[in-house]
């Protein structure tokens, strides 16, 4: 009796094991997601601006032909198919079926060419490039799209996200000053969410879009974006409850640990690979010794990045190896490595003819300390310890936001510390940095003066090349070079945590994450 | 009539004085590191010179320096305080939007101060050398040595983590629309812990002036006569002591009053509350002068604004006074 008793136990076991899970994934529709935005955001216009702030809102309003998986694959979003000729010069989009913009509009092929051929080359800093590359655009009716290249690009399905190139309103912008048009302030798109109110300095409210072309979708009713510009401030709204999610550098990294523990969040590091930011000291090679690569090298070698990523940035960063994340498609795991070694660093040094005079210092030379948060701040100091071992003399120099952005424009730096988005492919966020007709007087440009032929004629390889065996192999051999050049020395690959609630559900499933659209995301009762 | 003639002239000093404030603060902005286009082109991922060229000519900025003084005067004689470069809107739609909170803010903490600080100091003085001159004195001392910042995290520790009693952040609940005393007690619950940050600081400044001044008023002739005459303490304390001891308090609170408004700015950021204070920190980090202009301003009419009120009110306390 007893054993029939628990076979009978067992088997209702296996039955409620079986069953429990299928009920506890069943979406729920309803209620508001309230997540930290910070700092507040300029404007909502995807199409004027690309600020991290502007795509987390933004990034709910409006959608772009295509958006990215966690491996950086183009998945359907207003386009549900697409072809690419073989010779790599004509793509052909078919958009979704009854679309509309926030407005009722239809949203149509119209559209997409006034926002890939007119307005986004002149209004987004990222399409003004990448849509340069189109020779025509062809709507042969409402729902297809013919776009035709002036030459192959490698990237150009990557400039076709929501972020890289945003779908804006004809019937808004046609033939208006983009930038003063008085609808930036109430953004009509077509995504799972529309704008319903802002009061600056308290909060964004985003309201469901009732009438979205996926059936059934989103399943939130709203999403409150509250703005908390203080640290400490937002970790204990987040713990009171008074938001559900924050995202980026929302939280201090010495305090997700607790969160961590903590049986009521989850914290995961996923959903930022469309950015994958990669931090680095930036190094001028106009200045006496910098220029010369054994001294860069030596920086290499003398700097652990597994310190920099354990203990100052508390994990959520991982040792970089070289200019291409390993969360980014071609990167190369083999890659030549700089392991920590002082006795090399010196020995290069010492062969450039810097010998140590009788304090033990070989060198001085100034880093301009990168004024965003405390981490950054910890890591500066950090080098200055960690080079003083090898008889380099860092005097540390820091400024205000403003004054880095001019320093750094204006190449009048020796070192400094900065960090930068690769944006989904390399030929987008990766070869800026490094190709000499780059080098310019704006961030993020070569602003550090390296020339080499070599990596100018790869990367341009690499821009027309679609055949994804050769593109990897191009993209090896930049990486080999590049990582004995050192053009700037990596430090690491940033990984920015997202703490939420566990009642929250499906909150990361893109390479977009909280800049996604949170069509699919639910909050379990 | 001669007092509001006299009002008149302070006013149209204080016009001379505001002009003369804006003028240099033009000048010092742009004095300052920092180039605010490359600040807008960096944080977009914009990387060509055309992008900044354009920015700097849609800014104005590609101009000599005198025309864009020019610009500006010419701009405010018309009450326009120009356009937000980061947030592309008026500046003075920007402004007034905030400004509400932040006076709401400062008024409240200011009135706290003055009569806690008022209360306390004169509590001191008449206890002078005992336990309560020292328990007063003390908490003053340490309020008035601890950073604001860190009072505010300490009280949203203990109101709002521990005790769950206040909100931690913000200026009223979401979507809050009960009615008018509904929404009033709402704004109240936000306002106290933040209101009793800022005036912390300021009500140890006030509790320290008015115990000295009330320890030397004390000891003057007119008081001696007032107890000989047997007038009960309390009296004496209220309706002489503390009358003749409040005028250099006046003087200080007047001057604060005007800083309260710029100074509100940890605070602000500390609660999230959405004032004007914080609006200048942003604007100073995006390098928006516009924005910090239109603060700065706002700032310095209500400081000569403050000033002049002191000045009538001094007048009230002391008629000795001429309003010159």
């Amino acid at each position: 009796m007893k054993k029939i008793f628990i076979k009978i136990l067992g088997i209702v076991g296996l039955l409620l094991t079986t069953l429990i899970p299928q009920f506890s994934v069943a979406q729920e529709r309803g209620g508001r997601l309230s997540m930290v935005i910070n700092p507040e955001p300029a404007t909502l216009i995807l199409g004027l601006n690309l600020q991290a702030p502007t795509q987390t809102v933004g990034g709910k309003i409006y959608e772009g032909l295509l958006a990215f998986d966690k491996s950086l694959k183009p998945v359907p979003s207003l386009a549900k198919s697409w072809a690419v000729s073989d010779d790599g010069l004509t793509y052909t989009f078919q958009l979704q079926d009854d679309v509309k913009w926030h407005d009722g509009e239809a949203f149509t092929s119209a559209d997409v060419d006034f926002s890939l051929g007119t307005m986004l080359p002149q209004t987004h800093p990222i399409a003004r490039t990448t849509m340069a590359s189109i020779e025509s655009i062809e709507t042969p009716n409402a729902d297809t799209v013919v776009i035709t290249l002036k030459k192959p690009f490698s990237a150009f399905l990557t400039a076709l996200a929501m972020n890289t190139a945003p779908m804006m309103p004809k019937h808004i912008y046609e033939g208006t000053d983009y930038k003063k048009n008085p609808a930036n302030a109430t953004p009509i798109g077509t995504g799972p969410f529309k704008f319903q109110e802002w009061k600056k300095g308290e909060y964004i409210q985003l309201v469901r879009n009732e009438d979205y072309w996926i059936e059934g979708l989103p399943y939130l009713d709203e999403i409150l974006f509250r703005v908390i510009p203080d640290e400490a401030a937002r970790a204990i709204a987040l713990e009171r409850g008074d938001v559900q999610v924050t995202s980026f550098s929302d939280i201090e990294y010495v305090d997700i640990d607790r969160f961590r523990q903590s049986p009521d969040f989850d914290v995961t590091y996923e959903g930022y690979e469309f950015f994958s930011p990669l931090s680095w000291i930036e190094i001028n090679h106009r200045k006496g010794p910098l220029g010369d690569k054994r001294y860069r090298q030596a920086l290499m070698y003398a700097i652990d990045r597994d310190f920099i990523a354990d203990a100052i940035w508390f994990g959520s960063a991982k040792a970089a190896t070289g200019p291409i994340t390993s969360t980014m498609q071609f990167y190369d795991p083999d890659v030549s490595k700089y392991a920590l070694n002082l006795a090399k660093a010196e020995a290069l040094l010492e062969e450039m003819g810097l010998t140590k005079d009788a304090s033990g210092v070989r060198n001085k030379v100034k880093l301009l300390c990168l004024p965003y948060g405390t981490t950054f701040v910890r890591t500066c100091e950090y080098i200055k310890q960690a080079l003083s071992k090898v008889g380099i003399d860092v005097t540390l120099e820091t400024v205000d936001r403003g004054t880095w952005a001019q320093k750094v424009s204006n190449w009048d730096y020796e070192l400094t510390l900065d960090f930068i988005y690769q944006l989904g492919h390399p030929a987008i966020g990766v070869h800026r940095t490094y190709v000499s007709s780059n080098i310019r007087n704006v961030l993020f440009s070569n602003t550090m003066g390296y020339v080499n032929e070599d990596i100018d004629d790869l990367f341009a390889q690499a821009t027309s090349e679609t055949d994804q065996d050769r593109l990897q192999e191009v993209y090896s051999k930049a990486q080999d070079i590049l990582v004995e050049d050192v053009p700037v020395s990596w430090l690491v690959e940033m990984k920015f945590p997202t703490v939420y609630r566990n009642t929250v559900r499906d909150l990361v499933t893109t390479a977009h994450g909280v800049n996604g659209s949170f069509a699919d995301v639910w909050i379990e009762k | 009539m001669r007092i509001l003639l006299a009002i008149f002239r302070r006013a149209m000093q204080a016009l001379l004085v505001v002009l003369a404030v804006s003028l240099m603060n033009f000048t010092l902005i742009r004095l300052a590191p920092g180039d605010p286009a490359a600040v807008i082109a960096g944080q977009s991922g914009a990387a060509d010179e055309q992008y900044l060229k354009d920015l700097r000519a849609e800014f104005g900025l590609d101009q000599p320096m005198y025309v864009q003084i020019a610009a500006y005067y010419s701009q405010l004689f018309q009450f326009d305080l120009g356009y937000s470069y980061r947030q592309k809107q008026p500046v003075l739609d920007l402004v007034l939007e905030r400004l509400p909170n932040t006076l709401l803010l400062t008024m409240s903490a200011f009135i706290i101060a003055l009569a806690v600080g008022i209360w306390s100091g004169a509590l001191a003085a008449r206890h002078r050398g005992k336990w309560t001159d020292f328990g007063i004195s003390s908490i003053a001392m340490l309020l008035y040595a601890s950073p604001i910042f860190f009072t505010g995290l300490m009280l949203i520790l203990v109101f709002s983590v521990g005790l769950g009693w206040l909100p931690a952040f913000g200026s009223q609940t979401f979507g809050e629309n009960g009615g008018f005393a509904a929404s009033f007690l709402d704004r109240l619950q936000y306002l106290v812990l933040p209101a009793t940050t800022l005036s912390l600081l300021y009500a140890a400044t006030y509790m320290k002036l008015t115990r000295t001044s009330v320890l030397e008023v004390l000891r003057l002739d007119f008081v001696k006569t007032a107890r000989a005459k047997g007038l009960p303490q309390s009296r004496i304390m209220n309706a002489h002591v503390l009358r003749n001891a409040l005028l250099p308090i006046i003087t200080v609170a007047g001057m604060q009053a005007g800083h309260l408004v710029g100074g509100a700015v940890v605070v602000e950021t500390v609660f999230a509350w959405p004032g004007i204070g914080r609006l200048a920190f942003d604007a100073l980090l995006q390098r928006d002068y516009p924005v910090l202009m239109g603060v700065f301003l706002i700032t310095s009419v209500l400081v000569v604004f403050f000033n002049i009120l002191t000045d009538i009110g001094y007048r009230l306390f002391d008629p000795r006074v001429e309003i010159s």
